[in-house]
């Protein structure tokens, strides 16, 4: 199925949940979600035969700018048996970062999840065990977000360099 | 030193139960392939949870992405998978060109010279790369004699990637747009004839040696006996968890990248995709730890076939760089995902029209095959995690970025 069929699939479905059809920029096509129905999306494309998504290629979390007032989650989900793939797109304000987890339809999403939460503090409602992943437990701060300043130090060590 | 507010409210909860011992495996251990901690919850000697524990080798490599240019990134990808960094570099390439693409007002092409010389390099860095598997995993099930062996193999193949490149280890090699040319390789040169030569050289004698390797440790009773019925990944497991590349196939998923989507010149090879099926006379199954570790011995006689055909047919001549006046793709993302050593490794580049990403994500085939680890391991015996871990594959360097 191409993405422009799935699009109109999930519209047909949600209705109001899927907010767009990004098209304009180059690359790939993606489809906008309201970061309230994600998981119940992303069950729909696992569960439906005709979709059948079963692998979750890659979960990112976005922050596009430091005056942006959004965070994205980018999700790029396959599916082996249909051979076609989608661009799913979600974005949570950065002043309460939350969404539903989707760690119970793919598992590889657990530690893709971890990761965003690691790096951006996305929280995902719903995943078991949401901890640091990547940094130590006791960082502070969330790094690949655009207005993070690192500390001065971290137990004693110096961190800039 | 101030304590974050974190630490102070986090409680450590043990719930010990008779025997329970909980031991630290890692980060420093010589069967973890790097720098990777598992927390092992044992009863006796079996184990009922290990959990991993990484980032020990986090180098930062997403954020350091946003401050570099396209082409600066190249050498941090090499860092990521340093024993397969050639495909790495690749992989990184491919996403950054496929982005450049999507521009029309720009049109550029790889030449051919340069597709031919990355799918060659790119392959024979795969017969490295498995080589260190193969000889790793010897000596996490106790052989030694097979990690000597692999070693003296595979410096061969590093002394090639030397002479293309002038590096050992992170190579730096393919770069957006072509190869690099910073050790000419002009076509039809004497320089070019040796350099085939010796490639050939290579694979005449390392092809009969796979076998011989079988013989030695693929079908040696004492490691079938410790890797065959061992953590057994279902197709349906392996694609929850992301596993791909030989994980995926050693749990008999006909899936590979290189074929089922192909890009760059493999539509023009002639090679087969090993998948895992039930060996009865040594016991193993589908999905264990043998299948997966087969997988891989089984792809390297694949790569010897496509570096043939390359070899018969002679590189073309021309340029081995496109004609690209500045690396700055338009604005817009992109996913695009390569078949590397140890699986699919996927880069998503989001930009924003300037010569820097905005945002650039490696998916890395490590993480997400590491992450079955926590199921593979319940209810198994503590040298069977080393198995998984050797069967799986990983470089904590992808893992970690």
């Amino acid at each position: 199925m191409k993405i422009e069929e799935i699009y109109e699939v999930l519209t047909k479905q949600f209705g109001e949940a899927v907010l767009g059809f990004d098209t304009e920029l180059a690359g790939d096509p993606n489809i906008r979600i309201a970061p309230s129905a994600i998981a119940d999306v992303c069950q729909y494309l696992v569960e439906t035969d005709t979709l059948a998504f079963d692998s979750l290629m890659c979960l990112s979390g976005v922050d596009l700018n430091a005056k942006d007032e959004d965070f994205a989650i980018v999700y790029h989900i396959y599916a082996m048996r249909h051979r076609h793939s989608v661009v799913l797109k979600t974005a949570v304000p950065k002043t309460d970062p939350h969404l539903p987890s989707v760690s119970h339809l793919w598992k590889t999403a657990d530690w893709h999840e971890r990761e965003a939460y690691d790096l951006y503090g996305i929280l995902f409602e719903g995943h078991s065990d949401l901890r640091r992943i990547l940094l130590p437990d006791d960082w502070d701060g969330y790094p690949l977000r655009k207005d993070y300043k690192e500390p001065e130090f971290y137990r004693g060590m110096r961190v800039p360099y | 030193m101030e304590t974050t507010p974190q630490t102070e409210s986090k409680i450590i909860e043990l719930k010990p139960f008779a025997d329970e011992m909980v031991v630290n495996m890692g980060p420093q251990h010589p069967s973890t392939h790097g720098v990777l901690r598992l927390e092992l919850k044992l009863d006796g000697e079996v184990v009922r949870e290990a959990i991993p524990h990484i980032g020990y080798l986090h180098r930062c490599f997403e954020k350091h992405s946003e401050n570099l240019s396209y082409p600066q990134i190249i050498p941090f990808t090499d860092r990521m998978d340093y024993v397969a960094a050639m495909n790495q570099n690749w992989g990184f390439c491919l996403a950054v060109e496929k982005l450049l693409e999507a521009d029309e007002s720009k049109e550029f092409e790889v030449p051919e010279r340069a597709e031919y010389l990355r799918v060659l390099i790119c392959e024979l860095n795969r017969i490295a790369s498995h080589l260190l598997s193969f000889g790793t995993y010897g000596m996490d099930m106790g052989a030694f004699t097979p990690f000597l062996y692999a070693f003296r193999d595979r410096e061969r193949l590093l002394l090639l990637f030397e002479k293309v490149c002038g590096a050992r280890l992170t190579y730096n090699y393919i770069r957006i747009g072509g190869v690099s040319e910073i050790i000419p390789l002009e076509p039809g040169s004497i320089a070019e004839q040796n350099f085939l030569d010796e490639i050939e050289a290579f694979l005449d004698y390392f092809e009969p040696l796979i076998d011989e390797y079988n013989e030695l440790l693929t079908k040696n009773s004492i490691f079938s006996e410790r890797t065959t019925r061992v953590a057994v990944m279902s197709a349906e497991m392996a694609l929850s968890y992301g596993a791909t590349g030989p994980n995926l196939r050693g749990s008999g998923v006909d899936w590979d990248l290189r074929r089922d989507e192909p890009y760059s010149i493999y539509d023009r090879f002639d090679f087969d995709v090993p998948v895992a099926v039930d060996v009865p006379e040594l016991g193993s199954v589908v999905g264990d730890c043998w299948s997966r570790y087969k997988i891989r011995m089984d792809e390297m006689k694949e790569s010897i076939r496509i570096v043939r055909q390359i070899l018969a047919e002679g590189l073309p001549g021309g340029p081995v760089m496109a004609e690209l006046k500045a690396v700055r793709p338009p604005k817009g993302e992109i996913y695009f995902r390569s078949e590397a050593p140890r699986g699919e490794l996927g880069f998503y580049i989001v930009s924003d029209g300037t010569p820097k990403p905005v945002r650039l994500k490696g998916r890395s085939p490590c993480f997400s095959a590491l992450s079955a680890l926590q199921e593979l391991s319940q209810g198994l015996m503590v040298a069977d995690i080393i198995a998984i871990i050797g069967s799986i594959d990983i470089v904590m360097g992808e893992v970690d970025r």
